[in-house]
């Protein structure tokens, strides 16, 4: 009996603490699609967002490639460059190696709630001291860019 | 003998200012004590209501919600904004156009929200201006102004932008009687008998886009038009406009202009004016004026200046205007929510006259006139009034109404507000302001379904509402809550400009539509720069023109030389962005007018002449990122004839010139 009022003392003790102490270890910019993240159930391989299973091919779709390109120009080319370089976010070479396509692709269309959570997303974040901005991307692009990556990647 | 009676006067005047202008002893007494808890928004939580609110002379729309009274933004419309540089990028110039060459500012007085089936739809608010006449509309879904109209044969376009309950026309009348555009206007100002005329504009309003067209001008007699309400239901395809002036005075209105008991609410058959104009009666007369409108796709906004109006003559069409004899000098004309009762009210009158639709159709049967004024029949007064409200207080200025059957109507000269039943005419209850209240808003209060939970007073005086900052005061608005018999004030809060009439809607019918970004892929600026690999600086003989991109943190290109004095450069600035809430700002010394504030998705363009040669720096003015600091740039300008290429970069890392050269 004893016992079991502390468990519940000591759980009350967590979930009102809980509510203070700030969840995020940055703070999200956009607290509508960012979640809490103390979720246990954080696949680190795979980030958090629309894609569990990307088919990727043995060999390159020279189409994806070529849009995921055009995409790039726009909206990334400012900030990575296609080396290793850093610009203002890292540079892409090898990026494919680093990361599976489901977190590439993940973190290409939902940058928030990932920066606040995904381990790696972070020590990024310590380097670039820049939030990755969310640019719309759409799934299809986020394939094709995946698609460009590899290219690049085979390529160097 | 005289001294006495001097005397007595003034004892009299300090009993009447007694009355009704000497305010509580402590204001704060009128507040309850759960007032607080009715206006707190908590913070991250929304308010309940938009309220879009006229700015007068900053000729601007602010936004504020509601019940916090929290001012949530300010959208430019008739004045230039250098904080986002509408009116000073060369994109939104053309906005302010008018046939008299630009036009930076007006007074911006009254708004009204798109309605359909007399419920207000959220896609569009109308504006009037007042100095130099013109109609703009605002989009609800960017909070751009995207379209503005002028009117010609008009000054003082005071009794506008009000709407049909379909959004079929937008009104414009004059306040200010003149010659038309056509006539000579350079004629005795004593000939205003003879040569000076009021006009209407019912300008239509495209179903889907908006646009606006002027339909029909219909000319009147030379009074002032004041305000206008439209008919609802029964009376839809009716309009109501007040006026004063019938006296047609040129000189000191303020007594010449106030000699009649009773001055008129012109009715308008709108439906009528239609068949007339489809029967070919319209007299097509060649006038100029601008019609502006700004392209979402392309950032751009394009400027027309149009030639020909149709004009009505309400003199030999008879049947289209009727005058109905109205106490003194009327202000609001307002319709109640069934479209059966028009209020009228005078403002230097002691009591609110009530006419009724059924009434009026019957009387007009039956010509029950009294006369007519300039060729309009006068319908005799007892033949359309409904009743009147007997002394509700002093100098009642604008009505609406909460949709139960009650009128609450603003009164400037006893500083209150009054609730009264509208099927008896008795009063219901007095609210006192802080001070001298004008126009009133509750949401939706003058349309089919007022949403009445609070009534809103913008007030003419401020005094000791707030912390003294000077001799300017900023105006006070106060909101009440009305959802019990009582009225009870629960908040004070400080405006911009000054406000006359507003409007308030529920949130959700605005909020789930707002834009956050425009998509680049749909940006259809000739200069814009769709990725880095698109920027460039391109010279044709004297101009620059810059493609740049703007992402976080920084411009391409963000090193420019071989700007030589005499030339034009042209900043484009596209924003690279496609998030929300991430615009760029664009400064470069010594630019002569403003800023560009470039949304998500935006491009907008700055144009700069340089005055010397020099360093000149730009940088971003919108703090976007922990290294916004570091989003920054130069462009050189060399002498006229220097041989400096023309060159630009971004991080192109060439190796820093450590000494200066020696020649």
């Amino acid at each position: 009996m004893k016992g079991k009022l502390i468990i519940a003392s000591i759980v009350l003790f967590l979930i009102s603490c809980g509510d203070s102490t700030p969840k995020k270890k940055y703070g999200a910019e956009n607290p509508s699609t960012s979640t809490d993240n103390s979720n246990p159930s954080y696949d680190p391989n795979r980030g958090e967002g629309k894609f569990s299973k990307v088919d990727v091919a043995a060999t390159i779709d020279d189409a994806k490639a070529s849009t995921g390109n055009k995409v790039y120009g726009v909206k990334c080319s400012s900030c990575h460059k296609l080396t290793t370089e850093k610009l203002v976010g890292p540079g892409w070479q090898g990026v494919t190696t680093r990361h599976t396509a489901e977190w590439i692709m993940n973190f290409a269309t939902n940058p928030d709630p990932m920066i606040t959570k995904d381990p790696k997303a972070q020590a990024m974040l310590e380097i670039c001291l820049v939030r990755m901005p969310n640019q719309n991307i759409s799934d299809d692009d986020a394939r094709n860019l995946y698609e460009f990556m590899r290219k690049n990647d085979v390529a160097k | 003998m005289k001294s006495k009676n001097g005397l007595l006067t003034l004892a009299s005047i300090a009993i009447a200012l007694g009355i009704y202008s000497c305010k509580p002893k402590n204001a704060g007494n009128a507040v309850s004590a759960d007032a607080a808890q009715k206006v707190y928004v908590a913070p991250g939580k929304y308010d309940e209501f938009y309220n879009f609110v006229s700015g007068g002379f900053s000729g601007q729309m602010s936004v504020y919600g509601i019940p916090s009274g929290r001012l949530l933004r300010v959208v430019p419309i008739f004045s230039n904004d250098p904080e986002s540089g509408y009116g000073y990028s060369e994109e939104t110039k053309p906005m302010l156009n008018t046939s008299h060459g630009f036009i930076p500012w007006d007074d911006q007085h009254h708004l009204d929200l798109s309605q359909t089936n007399g419920e207000i739809d959220g896609r569009w608010i109308f504006a009037n201006a007042n100095n130099t006449p013109r109609v703009a509309r605002v989009d609800l879904k960017t909070f751009h102004t995207n379209e503005i109209i002028e009117l010609p044969n008009s000054a003082g376009n005071h009794s506008s932008p009000f709407i049909t309950e379909n959004t079929e026309y937008v009104v414009a009348g004059t306040r200010f009687s003149v010659p038309p555009d056509n006539a000579n206007g350079d004629v005795p100002i004593n000939t205003f008998k003879q040569n000076f005329k009021g006009y209407i504009s019912f300008i239509s309003v495209g179903k889907e886009d908006g646009k606006m067209d002027i339909a029909f001008q219909l000319e009147c007699p030379g009074v002032s038009f004041d305000l206008s309400h439209a008919g609802k239901e029964k009376s839809h395809g009716w309009f109501f406009f007040s006026c004063y002036n019938t006296e047609q005075a040129n000189t000191l209105l303020e007594v010449n202009a106030s000699q009649k008991d009773k001055d008129f609410i012109m009715a308008v058959n709108w439906k009528k004016a239609e068949e007339y104009l489809k029967a070919g009666k319209g007299k097509k007369v060649p006038v100029k004026y601008a019609h502006n409108i700004y392209n979402e796709k392309t950032h751009t906004a394009t400027s027309e200046i149009r030639t020909e109006v149709t004009v009505l003559d309400t003199k030999e069409l008879k049947d289209i205007c009727y005058f109905i004899p109205c106490p003194k000098s009327p202000h609001g004309c307002d319709v109640d929510p069934t479209g059966e009762y028009i209020v009228g009210s005078g403002k230097l009158a002691a009591l609110i006259p009530v006419f009724s639709f059924d009434k009026l159709q019957a009387a007009i049967a039956k010509k029950d006139y009294v006369g007519d004024y300039e060729g309009i029949p006068i319908v005799k007064y007892e033949s359309a009034l409904y009743g009147e409200v007997p002394k509700p207080g002093l100098g009642p200025l604008h009505t609406e109404f909460d949709g139960k059957g009650n009128a609450i109507t603003s009164f400037f000269v006893s500083s209150e507000i009054v609730k009264w039943n509208i099927k008896d005419l008795k009063v219901l209850d007095h609210a006192p302001t802080y001070y001298s209240v004008g126009h009133l808003c509750i949401p939706g209060g003058d349309t089919r379904k007022p949403n009445a939970k609070y009534v809103i007073a913008y007030n003419k005086i401020t005094k000791d509402r707030y912390l003294p900052t000077g001799p300017e005061l900023a105006q006070s608005a106060q909101l009440y809550d009305i959802s019990g018999d009582k009225m009870q004030l629960i908040l004070d809060f400080p405006t911009t400009g000054e406000p006359h009439y507003a409007q308030a809607v529920a949130a959700d019918v605005i909020r789930n539509n707002s834009v956050k970004f425009f998509k680049i892929d749909d940006n259809a600026n000739p200069f814009v720069a769709k990725g880095e690999a698109e920027a460039k600086v391109v010279r044709t003989g004297k101009k620059v023109d810059v493609y740049m991109t703007a992402i976080r943190s920084h411009f391409t290109p963000d090193n420019i030389e071989g700007i030589k004095m005499g030339d034009e450069v042209y900043f484009h600035v596209t924003n690279l962005e496609q998030d929300w809430d991430v615009p760029h700002g664009f400064a470069i010394k010594s630019a002569a007018n403003a800023e560009l504030l470039i949304m998500p998705g935006e491009t907008q363009t700055l144009k700069w002449i340089p005055e010397k040669p020099g360093m000149y720096p730009m940088y971003c003015t919108d703090f976007c990122s922990a290294l916004h600091q570091e989003m920054q740039g130069y462009v050189r300008v060399s002498p006229t004839g220097s041989n400096v290429p023309l060159m630009f970069s971004t991080g192109k890392n060439l190796p820093p010139v450590e000494k200066v050269e020696k020649k």
